[in-house]
């Protein structure tokens, strides 16, 4: 819209016709206060407190209902306004109950700011106070209506935000009260919007009530461990007798890729890092079949002995190798390039949650198809089928809903389910849950009339949308995602997003966890200067998948496994037997299913307690920062530095830290005979310093996007904090292997938005919440 | 299992309003461009059917508009004049506004607590009547004023009062 001119406190400003006058003077650095005014929620003008003289218009009037007009003279700091506004905090203030030495958001709360700034220091309130008792609506959500100031933001974030409407208000005027929509509990997705966005303290959360002063806490913003959407969560830690505990989990820093939203496992799952049954020191099995605790030293030497032994008697194809979805990028890169170089093994495999691969393959030569999670929340249409993003990706789900309110986007949903978020669709197919790849092949033509009429007619407007976003989910594979991406190549300007279960299950992916892939999705056969990077045990065949793996462990074909923050026995029901001649290495941070059976188990650190990247399932890529900390635990990116050190591999040669060293000046035989450092060339030419150490999660980072195919962002994006978007899917990739000659090993986590694989098991808070949504659950199904 | 809910209230069956205030709704409903706009009138006339406004009346209504049961009470529970508990066979509400006070709307008030026993919002223990202290009732000019149900008693004194509280406790017994 055209652009106006008006005039705040004597300065002129220019805005947008429609932009409301609270925004207008906040862009200009004019700060209204408000505590009612949120952005990208309906206008409430309940608080009062943005009250501003604008020239020819009776009494004061609200900046946050106010467009902007042309001319229009507004002062925003009169002894009027300051008074009005003192006054308004004397009524809120009227029966607030002034216990800021104990509340939660004392140091944090936008009342007391507001009252320090604006006044009303004394009151003219005699009376008593009206009190009501605090009240718990959730193994989660507290609320104590005395602190409320009725800004109603509560109440929109739950409709609007969030569509859940479990919050409303009840009674009127100084007796109103928020309510919540089961009796006296809350029957909602346990988001925990409402106390985010609560400008004090009258909604508070089960995990951090009481606990602490904020401003006793470190704060560091992280990336969530849990579902591939990889939100930002900001941690608060506190110094605890072992390290650095976490006790709360929240989104004050809006500045991840999530912007608002954060859900239920971002704001609580936190406490699995503290959970008595976390391990803090290295078990080996004795003789007679116990765990003993050991030292580090002790342990490191056992696995290298083992492994070493294994390697050079049986050969590196007798170990199999197994990554995780919740370790970072470097990490995994580190793994895969450990079982390669050093192992000499190339089975090597992670949980598969989604088809990564047929969709990295489909897209082969494209450049900007991928959809970031940026862009489904600003797309004109977007087609989602397959999954439930409420339950699974409850981000995604968050910003389709607000693109749907916002800017009217086209939402077509195909799914065998009618999901939540149906409500917001302009159209919903209900197919059948074996149609998926028959759908698929239907988009791309034929004239099929089994999907009826509705089906048609979604197909005719999909033809029509230049810019459309195409989301799927597990339900397609193989040769069907093929065909779905070749529907939506033949429109214009499409992107396409595929859906994993976990937080690095993309990273685990692009890093190569694959028998038949390297990092970047280039095939073994085609391993080209990787082979020779890697070393003279690269394996030149591809191996075995994760399945096929344990079968071959129980024929006695796998002497060694090395498990990395994974449980495959547990998810795959895997016999104890099986693993009874295998010497298993499991790094995790608990006793799983399949440490059990282990000779010895390395106890990690969470996600939350280390450096590095992870890359979502839209290929943002986002910097994980040290938050937590745990006495005992290792990282897996030492751990596995370490074991290669005392296999008596050149951690150099893994790692590339250090100045120069690789330079080959002619003195040696062979492929690299000769050759300049490639790695240090490739430093220079981006400006970087060779990492000091090993355990410098840069000094990979640095390999990886030198060697893997579409991560070679900007440094500095990822450094200034933003999430770069990596593009494997390069021109030069070479075919993958058709998906038929695969095995299809893709297992879906199945998760809800109450747990999270492995780790979800030891999230106390979380088993809570889900025990009391399954109660909810029964109790409507009565 | 999926446990977020879709869902949030589950549709009664039938309807638990008589057929012609059933028909009357049904009507209603169609009236206005929106139809939330129509959820005030079936309160009041939900709660003359019924006496007040149970449980099962509320998720009805919330049913008939699409609305969830908690938007229903965040209505209803704004307007003084709609109850969630049954009130007695007769309401008496006694107006104690300026001009009733004036006039003795106060000491009416506390004479009907004295003979009924009861005080505000309170009902007898027979369920014939509920007192309650409202605010005006718009009969100002022959104050002070009553209103029992739908039926205004005007320019009262204590002992007028007492005979209509007879008339009425007589017609309970009817």
């Amino acid at each position: 819209m055209a652009d106006v001119t008006l005039t705040v406190d004597g300065k002129r400003i220019t805005a947008p016709a429609g932009t409301l006058l609270i925004e207008a003077c906040r862009k200009a650095g004019i700060e209204i206060p408000a505590f009612c005014y949120y952005p990208g929620l309906s206008l409430q003008a309940a608080c009062r407190m943005c009250l501003v003289r604008i020239e020819k218009m009776p009494k004061l009037q609200t900046a946050c209902t106010t467009p902007v007009a042309e001319g229009m003279i507004v002062a925003t700091e009169t002894d009027e306004i300051k008074q009005a506004r003192k006054s308004m905090l004397e009524l809120v203030l009227a029966n607030h109950p002034l216990d800021c030495p104990v509340c939660d958001a004392g140091g944090e709360c936008e009342l007391q700011d507001m009252t320090f700034k604006y006044g009303a220091g004394g009151s003219k309130f005699i009376d008593i106070k009206n009190h009501r008792d605090e009240q718990q609506w959730s193994p989660v959500v507290f609320f104590d209506r005395p602190r409320c100031i009725l800004c109603y933001r509560c109440v929109r974030v739950c409709n609007e935000g969030m569509d859940v409407a479990a919050l409303g208000i009840q009674q009127r005027n100084a007796s109103s009260v928020i309510a919540p929509n089961d009796k006296t509990e809350l029957d909602c997705e346990q988001c925990g919007m409402c106390i985010d966005i609560c400008p004090v303290g009258a909604l508070t959360s089960d995990t951090y009530r009481y606990k602490t002063r904020p401003w006793e806490m470190t704060h560091i913003g992280t990336i969530c461990t849990h579902c591939g959407d990889g939100c930002k969560t900001t941690l608060g830690l506190r110094r605890s007798e072992d390290g650095m505990q976490i006790v709360r989990g929240d989104n004050r820093d809006k500045s991840g890729l999530n912007g608002d939203f954060l859900c239920v496992k971002g704001r609580y799952a936190f406490d699995f890092s503290d959970s008595p049954e976390r391990l803090t020191l290295p078990l080996v099995r004795q003789e007679d079949g116990h765990f003993e605790t050991v030292s580090w030293d002790v342990a490191i030497k056992a696995v290298a002995r083992g492994f070493r032994e294994i390697r050079d008697t049986r050969g590196g194809s007798s170990i199999g190798v197994i990554g995780s979805t919740r370790i970072t990028n470097e990490e995994n890169y580190l793994l895969q390039k450990f079982a390669r170089g050093t192992l000499g093994t190339g089975h090597i495999d992670h949980h598969r949650t989604t088809d990564y691969v047929s969709f990295i393959r489909a897209l082969g030569g494209q450049k900007g198809r991928f959809a970031s999670i940026s862009d489904t929340a600003s797309a004109p249409a977007v087609l989602l089928i397959g999954n439930d993003p409420t339950e699974q990706h409850p981000l995604l789900a968050w910003n389709l809903r607000t693109n749907v309110r916002q800017n009217r986007t086209r939402l077509y949903i195909v799914n065998h389910r009618e999901i939540k978020l149906t409500r917001q669709a302009k159209a919903f197919v209900q197919i059948g849950s074996d149609s998926y790849a028959a759908f698929a092949s239907f988009l791309s033509g034929g004239d099929s009339t089994a999907f009826g009429e509705s089906a048609t007619s979604l197909r005719d407007a999909l033809r029509q949308e230049p810019n459309l976003v195409v989301i799927f989910g597990s339900e397609l594979r193989g040769a069907d995602v093929e065909t779905l991406v070749k529907f939506g190549l033949s429109l214009p300007d499409t992107k396409f997003a595929c859906l994993g279960d976990y937080v690095n299950s993309r990273g685990a992916a692009d890093m190569g966890l694959y028998p038949d892939l390297l990092p970047g999705y280039v095939p073994v056969a085609a391993s080209g200067a990787m082979q020779t990077e890697y070393g003279e045990r690269f394996p030149a065949q591809p191996g075995m998948d994760l399945a096929s793996m344990f079968e071959a462990a129980g024929r006695g074909q796998i002497a060694g496994m090395y498990i990395v923050g994974d449980d495959p026995v547990e998810r795959l029901g895997i016999a104890p037997e099986t693993l009874r001649d295998t010497f298993v290495v499991v790094q995790d941070m608990f006793l799983t299913g399949t440490a059990k059976l282990a000779d010895v188990v390395l106890p990690t650190a969470s996600l939350y307690e280390k450096s590095g990247t992870v890359t979502n399932t839209y290929g943002d890529l986002q910097g994980v920062k040290k938050a937590a900390d745990r006495a005992g635990v290792r990282t897996d990116l030492e751990l596995i530095v370490r074991i290669a050190d005392a296999m008596g591999h050149d951690v150099r040669k893994l790692v590339p830290f250090g100045k120069g060293v690789r330079a080959d000046m002619g003195q040696s035989r062979g492929a690299q005979s000769g050759e300049a450092d490639r790695h240090a060339i490739w430093l220079a030419a981006h400006n970087l310093e060779p990492k000091l150490s090993p355990f410098d999660p840069n000094a990979l980072l640095d390999e990886i996007q030198r060697v893997v195919a579409g991560y070679d962002f900007d440094r500095i994006d990822l450094l200034a904090g933003s999430s770069p978007q990596v593009q494997p899917a390069s021109a030069e990739l070479v075919q993958i292997a058709p998906p038929s000659s695969r095995p299809d090993s893709i297992q879906p986590s199945g998760d809800t938005l109450f747990t999270s694989g492995t780790l979800g098991h030891y999230s106390e808070k979380l088993n809570e919440v889900q025990a009391f949504q399954e109660k909810k659950a029964l109790v409507a199904a009565d | 299992m999926s446990l977020t809910n879709i869902s949030v209230d589950k549709k009664p069956e039938g309807t638990i309003f008589s057929p012609e205030l059933a028909a009357r709704f049904d009507k209603l409903v169609t009236l206005y461009p929106m139809k939330r706009s129509a959820l005030i009138p079936m309160l009041l006339y939900a709660q003359d059917e019924i006496g007040y406004l149970s449980d099962a009346a509320i998720a009805e209504i919330a049913h008939r508009l699409q609305l969830t049961v908690l938007d229903v009470r965040n209505v209803l529970s704004y307007y003084s004049m709609l109850r969630t508990r049954p009130a007695g066979k007769f309401n008496v509400q006694v107006c104690t506004n300026i001009s009733c006070m004036l006039r003795g709307g106060q000491e009416l008030f506390e004479h009907c607590e004295r003979q009924l026993g009861i005080g505000h919002k309170q009902t007898t223990p027979d369920g014939v009547f509920s007192l309650e202290e409202v605010e005006c009732i718009g009969a100002c000019s022959w104050a002070p004023a009553v209103q029992v149900n739908y039926d205004f008693h005007d320019n009262l004194t204590p002992e007028t009062l007492d005979a209509i509280l007879a008339e009425y406790r007589s017609k309970a017994s009817q």
